[in-house]
């Protein structure tokens, strides 16, 4: 737990999110047909649901560890990383639709993958939902990883494995120009990585914050 | 070997219970019977409805939303009319591998049963337009099937949370919705009379959720458990 005070990787996501945000408007990308300029809402919408999936992906691990130990700093990190990737889905969601509007015509246009990403959504209201619904803490905390660990693999089913089954408009799914391994040239690249590993910094960030606030919270209820 | 024991032990007395009250077999049909009736006149309140162009997909997607409900209602109520007592009980003569699997063998059993009956009711009052009765009567079962074993470990959080019906829609309709989108794309299939083949993979599908489900109630169930 030493890593979330250290200040380095904060400082490394903090310069290379700027890098990308400043290289993504100023470098050529490939003019593609449909897509134009606004591929370079790459760097700005993927790196979100990489940002997400990490902070999930973290949640699902201290849920499976507080099920082991009943640690309740456990609980309260799964909470807060599933708090900041609900934050990161919107996020996610809305630089989605606002590209859809420009390239689909249409904010919503019963997309699967959009479909599959709202429905994603609901679970995870779902799960803070569940939360909210139980009082004693610690039948809160077992019941919503017991939850948490459920809902994950059905996330990931319904992100990533549901709109390639089918047709999609989503670059990458039913033949569209996709910002895949031919379309993707190696500048793209230079930006499109980095800023995945800078924003997931950015939200681990922001969830180690909120988990500090809370561990604070929690320690001033206890008793001693 | 004591898991399978204790398994059927358990799903005899399921059976038993559910035989001498008939409760909760009872309430569902009538719930389904009632539902289609109200939606049978609700429909014809507007006249020609039988005969227009989209008849068929209203037909076949009804169909399986009077399903979700009633298995939703029919499922929550498998932990909840235990006991706290009795749960305790199981707990000492029963592995809870041995409980969850009886569950959900005991509510693949009954809504088989139930979406059988459902779907002859449903037939009576809505005019049929199935072009391949067999295929589309093996995706109801396949379909009674996926929402037992998804809905028995929610119904199992849901009971531990205690506040049950809204907590036991929000919880399992988000899991659901991908079964029901293959379920409705399948049953469309077979109601458009379309070539057998193409179905292998949405029962394919269908068959690695419910796998991946059941591993995952297997797996999670000895933690919700303990009290």
């Amino acid at each position: 737990m030493k890593f979330i005070y250290q200040w380095w990787w904060k400082v490394l996501a903090v310069v290379v999110i700027l890098y990308t945000l400043i290289a993504g408007l100023l470098i050529n990308v490939p003019r593609l047909p449909i897509v134009h300029e606004t591929i370079r809402n790459t760097y700005y919408h993927v790196p979100m649901w990489m940002a997400m999936f990490t902070v999930f992906t973290i949640s699902v691990i201290y849920s499976i560890k507080y099920l082991g130990s009943s640690n309740p700093k456990h609980d309260l990190i799964a909470v807060e990383c599933v708090n900041v990737g609900v934050f990161f889905f919107i996020l996610g969601l809305v630089t989605g639709m606002i590209w859809a509007k420009y390239t689909w015509g249409e904010y919503w246009s019963n997309d699967p993958k959009q479909n599959s990403a709202a429905i994603a959504f609901l679970l995870y209201c779902a799960y803070l939902v569940l939360r909210n619904a139980i009082d004693e803490e610690q039948k809160r905390a077992k019941i919503s990883a017991i939850y948490n660990i459920f809902a994950f693999p059905v996330m990931i089913v319904l992100i990533m494995v549901l709109p390639r089954m089918t047709d999609s408009l989503h670059p990458g799914n039913g033949g569209n120009p996709a910002f895949g391994k031919l379309d993707l040239d190696s500048k793209m690249r230079m930006i499109l990585y980095p800023a995945f590993i800078a924003w997931s910094l950015f939200a681990v960030w922001i969830a180690t914050l909120r988990y500090r606030i809370r561990l604070i919270e929690y320690k001033q209820n206890s008793l001693d | 070997m004591e898991l399978i024991n204790q398994t059927l032990t358990l799903l005899k007395k399921e059976i038993l219970l559910e035989w001498r009250s008939k409760y909760a077999f009872n309430g569902v049909l009538l719930y389904v019977v009632s539902t289609v009736f109200v939606c049978y006149i609700a429909f014809n309140l507007s006249a020609g409805f039988t005969g227009s162009s989209g008849y068929p997909i209203v037909w076949n997607v009804l169909f399986w939303i009077i399903m979700l409900f009633a298995s939703v209602n029919a499922i929550a109520k498998s932990f909840v009319q235990e006991s706290r007592g009795r749960l305790l009980y199981y707990y000492s003569i029963a592995s809870p591998q041995a409980i969850i699997l009886s569950k959900i063998i005991y509510n693949m059993l009954l809504m088989a049963l139930l979406s059988t009956l459902a779907i002859l009711v449903y037939v009576v009052f809505f005019k049929n337009v199935v072009g391949d009765p067999l295929l589309y009567f093996a995706s109801v079962i396949i379909g009674s099937i996926s929402f037992s074993t998804v809905f028995t470990m929610i119904s199992a959080i849901a009971s531990k949370a205690g506040n049950n019906g809204t907590l036991m829609a929000i919880l399992s309709f988000p899991v659901i919705i991908p079964v029901i989108l293959i379920l409705v794309r399948f049953s469309k299939n077979a109601m458009d009379g379309l070539d057998r083949s193409l179905n292998y993979g949405h029962i394919g599908a269908l068959a690695a959720i419910n796998a991946i489900v059941i591993a995952t109630s297997l797996l999670l169930f000895p933690y919700l458990w303990r009290d």
